[in-house]
């Protein structure tokens, strides 16, 4: 086996795929880098030196709208809407799973087909609903509806079914423990890796979402974040000075990327899990 | 006898734990799709506002007939097609790299994470990023491309990159495939490492190069989870709203050839001054039955690789 020109072309391949990387990374570290930058710096020149004018162009950005309270708005969106999804899926998901009783298979299948409607679908109907309810401006429409997410609820049905064994459940019942004792000292921990999967996606799926977001809330100050974002549009003083923007989207994206930090191994391994079932 | 009972009263309590889950369902999920049929059937206007009339097919045969919605849904299946070739071609030549038998590249951990970093941001925040990057005259993107050029001693005439027609759909695939690739590379090579570990390793035994290993397991492994990712990511680049919505200029010329089926359906749905709801009700009800038209392609599919 001719060995440089191995090396050679393991090393290109590196090569390859690091400047790969880099094209991932670049658009984030100018975002950084410019955040610093004056509107006229940024127009003139191009470089990867930060300078001294971040302090102009966070209040240029603050003047304009406050991106914590959007954060804020997001978490308090996205963290009940997560625990909710989580809780009340493993119970359904637990029922389908453990119990034998009619309309289960009904209520399954429904499942099945709503995991092909596409969530536009709805959407009209749904904006509808909320107003007879008056529920626009709400929170309620964008958390409530978590605890009937089909998705999760199969992924959790199918997870259930291979972690935990139904014998195991019928001899705790032999002791006559409550069956809901059961399901959250028994069935929730052997679940939870499970259960944590689904709530990291679904944590980032409903911080990052959008469009509902913004067909329910029409007040600034419910805004959030990506809402909150996209009005960036409308403000001429942001728009005159790219430093501000870039600094507002720099603001905007840190908080997944913490929790990118401190979660991609199960972020990545539930893709995967994701795509076998597949 | 006691026990034969209380098995069935224990089966019982599945439609206890199934009540919060039917109802909200129901309420939320069910109902608004009923609801929108319903209305894809009416003349209404505003949802809930004057008389509403039934008008039956009238909407279906005007969204036939409308070639805007037909640009949209053309425009979206564009934008896709170009975003679905770079991102699952990046991903195939990645899982080739790193799952072949001779290279033994490392770094797959480290490499994941960087490729599905984009992924993960808000599209409000990667289209505001790209839009000031990609801005005609000032943006940071055409001064790099001007400083090769100036390199070469070349002089670049910048593009506007999402105000031209021509490059403005383009652009947003590319960028699509920037955020998708990382997410099909680990969907692919999840395909690979987790099926085949011991096809390779009787393969390497069995004394098969790389480009047999190659050929007879790499690629037939690969072949119905790249079509798997390919339709599901048809089905969510149907529905394709975002990034096109943020990124697209609407006063621009290049707005007719990147507005999208569910943007189309956002202006007669939730945009003042243009609500139909019958007509938007009706552009949503489409929309969902080329979806499930993929979808049974899909299935049909897949059940005969089964």
């Amino acid at each position: 086996m001719n060995t440089i020109g191995f090396k050679i072309k393991k090393g290109i391949l590196y090569f390859l795929l690091i400047l790969l990387g880099i094209i991932c990374l670049l658009p984030f570290l100018l975002m950084l880098v410019n955040a610093t930058r004056s509107g006229s710096e940024i127009v003139t020149s191009f470089t990867l030196i930060p300078s001294s004018h971040l302090k102009e162009n966070w209040d240029t950005v603050f003047e304009y709208f406050n991106l914590f309270l959007g954060m804020l708005n997001s978490v308090k969106v996205a963290v009940p809407a997560t625990l909710l999804s989580a809780y009340f899926s493993a119970l359904t998901a637990y029922a389908l799973a453990m119990y034998k009783f009619k309309g289960s298979r009904l209520i399954f299948t429904v499942i099945l087909i709503f995991m092909m409607i596409p969530g536009q679908l709805g959407l009209i109907g749904f904006y509808n609903l909320c107003t007879k309810l008056r529920l626009v401006n709400s929170y309620v429409p964008l958390i409530v509806p978590a605890i009937a997410a089909p998705g999760t609820v199969f992924f959790l049905r199918q997870y259930m079914l291979c972690v935990i064994p139904p014998s195991l459940i019928k001899a705790t019942r032999i002791d006559g423990t409550n069956e809901l004792y059961i399901f959250h000292r028994i069935a929730i921990p052997m679940m939870s890796p499970g259960i944590a999967t689904m709530s990291i996606m679904g944590f980032i799926g409903n911080w990052n979402s959008y469009l509902t977001p913004m067909i329910i809330l029409n007040k600034n100050e419910k805004f959030t974040l990506p809402v909150m974002m996209a009005t960036l549009r409308a403000s001429t003083d942001i728009n005159a000075n790219q430093g501000a923007i870039y600094l507002a989207v720099a603001v905007s994206v840190i908080p997944i990327l913490l929790v990118f930090a401190f979660f991609s191994k199960y972020i990545i391994s539930s893709i995967a899990a994701g795509a076998v079932k597949g | 006898m006691k026990k034969k009972k209380g098995l069935r009263n224990y089966d019982n309590m599945g439609y206890l734990f199934v009540i919060p889950f039917v109802v909200v369902f129901l309420i939320f999920s069910v109902y608004p799709v009923v609801r929108t049929l319903y209305f894809s059937f009416t003349d209404a206007k505003i949802a809930g506002v004057g008389e509403t009339n039934w008008v039956w097919f009238e909407n279906y045969i005007r969204v036939f007939k409308d070639k805007f919605f037909w640009r949209g849904l053309g425009n979206t299946v564009r934008i896709w097609g170009v975003n679905i070739v770079l991102q699952l071609g990046l991903a195939f030549l990645l899982t080739i790299v790193f799952s072949d038998i001779k290279y033994k590249m490392k770094g797959l951990g480290i490499f994941r994470v960087i490729y599905y970093l984009p992924n993960l941001i808000a599209a409000t925040s990667i289209a505001f990023l790209f839009q000031t990057l990609l801005d005609w005259r000032y943006g940071t993107f055409n001064q790099l491309i001007a400083g090769i050029y100036r390199l070469f001693g070349a002089n670049y005439n910048p593009i506007n990159w999402l105000g031209e027609s021509a490059t403005a759909g383009p652009t947003i695939a590319v960028i699509s495939s920037w955020m998708w690739f990382g997410n099909s590379f680990i969907m692919l090579m999840a395909g690979v490492q987790g099926i085949s570990k011991d096809s390779f390793e009787a393969a390497a035994i069995d004394g098969a190069g790389r480009w047999t290993v190659f050929g007879k397991i790499t690629v037939p492994l690969l072949r119905p989870m790249l079509m798997y990712v390919a339709i599901t990511s048809l089905i969510g680049g149907l529905q394709m709203f975002d990034l096109p919505f943020l990124m697209a200029q609407p006063t621009s010329a290049s707005y007719d050839s990147v507005y999208t089926a569910v943007m189309y359906l956002y202006k007669f749905g939730f945009t003042t001054g243009t609500t139909q709801t019958g007509f938007a009700s009706a552009i949503a009800y489409v929309i969902f039955l080329i979806i499930l038209a993929v979808s049974l392609i899909q299935l049909k599919v897949f059940n005969k690789e089964d």
